[in-house]
């Protein structure tokens, strides 16, 4: 198999890498470029966990071939914060303690963000249906929902 | 395996043609890729056809609208005509998974992966949506009822993609419907799945009506006695129990863990009345 070469967009910096024509673009991300945030709960677009943003849309990176990200603009975990000061959502999910194992903490925090860049004012109902395709196993969810409204109050302000 | 992203439908025909191996298109690739993953498909060559422009976008004119291959679950629910015009057609396409899989599956793959508990399929035949299909020989119309040809499979020949799914314009006083029964409510496969789409004059006699069933046959079905029993109609009792009847009468389905037999046809019946009701209200300009 010939390897694949892609340039594309992560977090804003320009990119490039060699992917074979079947590897995920999650794999892409986490072995050709070191982008060790996005996790893989499922493989199978089930679980979330390795949610990114790509070209404006919420993915599962596990379904995308890292083929397709070229010329592509590409939004990861690790685009969140700014610097060592942390993304609101991140600060909040602290605050609320709306993580234990954390394997699906980057997920939520990239599916949130997405939606807040949506729709600064969601109510409860319209969080937790946003994020039915991020599944957590620690906190039953409800820490995770709270600290996204206090968020997103917060930055209403 | 091989990736190909060409930017024409001629190119994509062409290299499907080409290819002595498996080839498999590539829209959203939340069923390929979930196949790919679990060894249920390896493809030789996959066509990504995102990259063809013309199969990325809805387009909207007087004969109705023209929903590229490409388009995406997310994008239906922002196109506010298309939402206003067929909002049935537009649940049953974003009740498929999550938010994330709203971002990338498509309405045409649900089409194409043939699975008869497709949640887009029924309100598509409801609303007497036509697949365009193209091959090296041109183009062709196929009716989304007569796409799917048994679990799995469909109509398409080697070398033929679907380029789109057309629906027509719709008159005043229409509309559509779709609802499906699952254990839960969110992120799960219909155990039963009734689209039903009615036209009414404006004293709110319907005068035609179409219902397509999932989940409840080996392949999607149109149901024409459902949608018979209810023109001429003010939707009132008696033509209701006769549209569940007929779709009830429609139903051969399978014994399976979401469900028996005899609950998918009681379900089904159930369901008609209740989407044929709420499609009558919508048309009615009540919801």
């Amino acid at each position: 198999m010939s390897k694949i070469h892609v340039n594309a967009t992560v977090n804003g910096d320009a990119v490039e890498y060699l992917c074979e024509p079947d590897e995920s673009l999650l794999d892409s991300l986490r072995d050709r470029l070191g982008l060790t945030g996005s996790k893989e709960g499922c493989g199978t677009g089930d679980c979330g966990a390795c949610s990114v943003v790509l070209d404006g849309r919420l993915v599962c990176s596990c379904l995308v071939l890292g083929a397709e990200a070229d010329g592509r603009a590409i939004e990861t975990i690790e685009g969140l914060a700014d610097g060592d000061e942390l993304h609101p959502l991140q600060q909040k999910f602290l605050e609320h303690a709306a993580l234990q194992c954390g394997i699906c903490t980057p997920g939520f925090l990239v599916a949130a963000k997405a939606l807040l860049d949506k729709n600064p004012d969601p109510d409860e109902t319209e969080i937790r249906y946003w994020l039915a395709g991020n599944l957590c196993r620690c906190t039953g969810y409800d820490k995770i929902v709270r600290a996204v409204m206090d968020t997103a109050e917060e930055m209403r302000r | 395996m091989r990736y190909l992203a060409p930017a024409s439908v001629g190119e994509a025909v062409s290299a499907l043609a080409a290819e002595p191996g498996l080839s498999r298109i590539l829209a959203g690739g939340t069923d390929l890729l979930v196949q790919m993953k679990t060894g249920l498909a390896e493809p030789d060559l996959i066509v990504d056809i995102k990259k063809i422009s013309d199969l990325t976008e809805i387009r909207c004119d007087g004969s109705g609208f023209r929903i590229g291959a490409a388009v995406c679950g997310a994008q239906l629910a922002e196109h506010g005509e298309l939402a206003s015009a067929w909002p049935g057609v537009v649940e049953s396409v974003n009740l498929i998974g999550s938010t994330q899989i709203q971002g990338r599956a498509t309405p045409a793959g649900n089409l194409c992966n043939a699975s008869p508990a497709a949640d887009s399929v029924p309100a598509l035949i409801a609303a007497a949506a036509v697949a365009t299909v193209a091959g090296t020989g041109g183009t062709r119309e196929v009716a989304v009822e007569d796409f799917v040809t048994s679990p799995g499979r469909s109509v398409l020949e080697n070398g033929e993609i679907v380029v789109s799914l057309n629906l027509p314009a719709r008159p005043e006083n229409a509309s559509d419907a779709y609802e499906r029964f699952i254990p839960r409510t969110e992120m799960d496969i219909a155990v039963v799945g009734v689209g039903v789409s009615v036209e009414t004059d404006s004293d709110g006699r319907i005068t035609a009506a179409r219902v397509g069933l999932g989940a409840v046959a080996p392949t999607p079905l149109l149901v024409e006695d459902a949608g018979r029993a209810l023109v001429g109609t003010k939707l009132d009792d008696e033509a209701l129990e006769k549209c569940a009847a007929a779709a009830m009468e429609a139903c051969s389905p399978i014994n399976d863990k979401r469900g028996t037999i005899d609950f998918r046809i009681k379900v089904a019946g159930a369901l008609a009345k209740r989407v044929a009701a709420r499609a009558y209200r919508r048309a009615r300009g009540e919801q």
